[in-house]
């Protein structure tokens, strides 16, 4: 049983210009703090969250004991990021659907729900958005900002746009850009979204519909690539749903694997907003600094002051270990601290977030090791 | 080969501040006396998981990698020593790792088991492999893929045109100069690429 987290929000009157040319005013983000913030402030975490997550990074809600946050076996009193020691903060970004302003909401000028006019956020708005959080936290500079996955794209960011405000910086299972391959994936999830009739153009909160087929096609595909083979096969191999005779059906669950995944799409397509599925799948996307340096991801890392600690899973194909050695050589290259942890772990991309006795130990060194350095 | 004399013997030939690659860095103790004792600065490599924890736990930069795929994460001189202690004999091919740690560091350090030191010499003329504090492992169990001697060593450079700046041997954490090879159950070589 983990500890009581309770969520917070805040809101921000002023316009936040965005990447895109447009802005966006009247936001509210959705945040947990968990521990303490010490005297000369110096004690504060950022954590950032990926795809299908949230603020809730950890502790369970009062009176739901199955609350667990996304990150709890990471995150809490005595866990690899002892909140005994530091002050934790996990934040929803821009455009999620889990309390913070989304397109789920009112947009201020036309009174409407936003639907597909919620403006286009990319990572570095995501950081510009957090950014401004801490201010009105009092946090000038944090120990650490940490993520996975995308959230590991956001920390990244975090060094190049705001070199001074961390001291570390913890990028787990992370890219310094999407692969072809993975914006393929994307892009399928999106188009199962956008064509499923219930969508309406974004603006299906109008009609009293949810676009759930597509959020369910979106899930199934995602989660595939989140898992590896030698896990599905030892999950589900080619096991039968219903005893051992096969039914020549096409349309009829036959497999175990089917029977999962439509579960898996079934209860995402419950929670999850479709519009909130674009945009941060769109986000993922567009993150690549180094574009902005002809390619250069070695000059555009040029930037960061933190020290980082870099970790990947041998089996994970979605963000592989050759992404992170890709973010290694370019912090050689500029002669940053840095060190990195490959994880033989089976578990494919998920690895990041499951219990793994060299990955939490190399988490909760190298926190051990902030906690004991001289601020 | 982690006892404090034998340290302090390869941390002498590293030069102050310098910038230092330590290939298969173990736990990290000898960057971690580089860094508090001499103002070096690096990173280590490594591949044992247990290893990689003892640094980061030091607070020593630490990189997972398989030496045996290469450096080609590292350009060309971009250290001013690389260090391979006790690492040779655990990897599958030496001399490429040799060349490689020429490339990258502006100076190379290399330590490893001499197998002609002499308690090593009687054991095989008694007809059997040598088990020793320095060589501590059964023919039949042992990490160490190969053994070579300080000649071999020698030689091996000589075919890489390695510059010798320096070579001795080390025995009981003190450095011997007068027949290496056959005097001292570690081999150190310290050379520099043209």
């Amino acid at each position: 049983m983990s500890f009581i987290a309770t969520p917070q929000s805040m809101h921000f009157a002023e316009a936040l210009a965005l990447q895109s040319g447009a802005s966006i005013r009247d936001y509210t983000l959705a945040y947990e703090t968990y521990g303490t913030l010490n005297a000369d402030k110096s004690n504060a975490v950022l954590v950032c969250h990926a795809l299908n997550a949230s603020h809730h990074v950890a502790g369970v809600y009062e009176g739901q004991p199955k609350s667990e946050g996304w990150w709890d076996n990471m995150i809490g009193p005595g866990k690899p990021v002892d909140t005994n020691r530091f002050f934790v903060i996990g934040v929803n970004n821009l455009g999620s659907c889990f309390g913070s302003t989304g397109p789920m909401h009112t947009h201020p000028d036309t009174g409407e729900v936003y639907g597909a006019d919620f403006p286009v956020v990319t990572v570095e708005d995501w950081v510009n958005a957090q950014a401004r959080l801490l201010d009105c936290l009092g946090i000038e500079q944090l120990a650490a900002v940490m993520g996975g996955s995308l959230g590991g794209m956001q920390a990244l960011s975090w060094t190049l746009q705001y070199p001074g405000r961390m001291r570390h910086a913890v990028v787990v299972a992370s890219a310094p850009n999407l692969t072809a391959e993975n914006i393929a994936f994307n892009e399928v999830a999106r188009r199962a979204i956008v064509t499923d009739p219930d969508f309406h153009g974004g603006h299906f909160y109008r009609h009293g519909v949810i676009p759930k087929r597509g959020l369910r096609i979106a899930r199934m595909i995602g989660h595939i690539t989140y898992l590896s083979d030698d896990v599905m096969n030892e999950k589900f191999g080619r096991q039968l749903r219903e005893g051992m005779q096969l039914k020549y059906s096409t349309q009829d669950i036959e497999f175990q694997i089917e029977s999962y995944l439509r579960y898996q799409g079934d209860k995402f397509s419950e929670y999850f907003d479709a519009n909130t599925y674009l945009l941060i799948t769109r986000a993922l996307d567009y993150f690549d600094p180094a574009r902005q340096h002809g390619g250069s991801l070695t000059q555009a890392l040029a930037a960061a002051r933190a020290r980082f600690l870099l970790v990947s899973f041998t089996t994970d194909w979605r963000f592989s270990p050759q992404r992170s050695r890709e973010i290694v050589h370019a912090l050689l290259e500029n002669r940053r601290d840095v060190s990195y942890a490959e994880i033989d772990a089976p578990h494919g991309h998920d690895a990041f977030l499951l219990d793994d006795a060299r990955y939490m130990g190399v988490v909760r060194s190298y926190f051990d090791s902030i906690a004991k350095e001289p601020t | 080969m982690s006892d404090h004399a034998t340290m302090q013997a390869i941390a002498r030939r590293v030069p102050q501040g310098a910038r230092v690659l330590d290939l298969g860095c173990g736990d990290g103790a000898l960057l971690d006396l580089l860094q508090r004792e001499r103002g070096c600065s690096g990173y280590g490599i490594e591949i044992a998981d247990a290893n990689v924890l003892a640094c980061v736990r030091r607070g020593v930069n630490v990189i997972q990698l398989n030496l045996d795929e290469g450096l080609a994460m590292f350009a060309d001189n971009s250290f001013d020593v690389v260090l391979q202690i006790d690492t040779l004999q655990h990897l599958r091919n030496a001399e490429v790792m040799l060349r490689e740690t020429a490339r990258v560091g502006r100076s190379g350090i290399v330590a490893f088991p001499n197998f002609a030191h002499w308690p090593n010499r009687l054991s095989v003329l008694r007809g059997r492999m040598p088990v020793t504090r320095r060589l501590p492992y059964q023919w039949y169990d042992t990490p160490n893929i190969r053994v070579g001697t300080y000649k071999d060593f020698e030689v091996l450079a000589g075919k890489n045109k390695l510059r010798i700046l320096d070579a001795f041997g080390l025995q009981d954490g003190r450095e011997v100069r007068r027949l290496p090879n056959a005097r001292a159950g570690t081999a150190v070589f310290h050379f520099e690429h043209d």
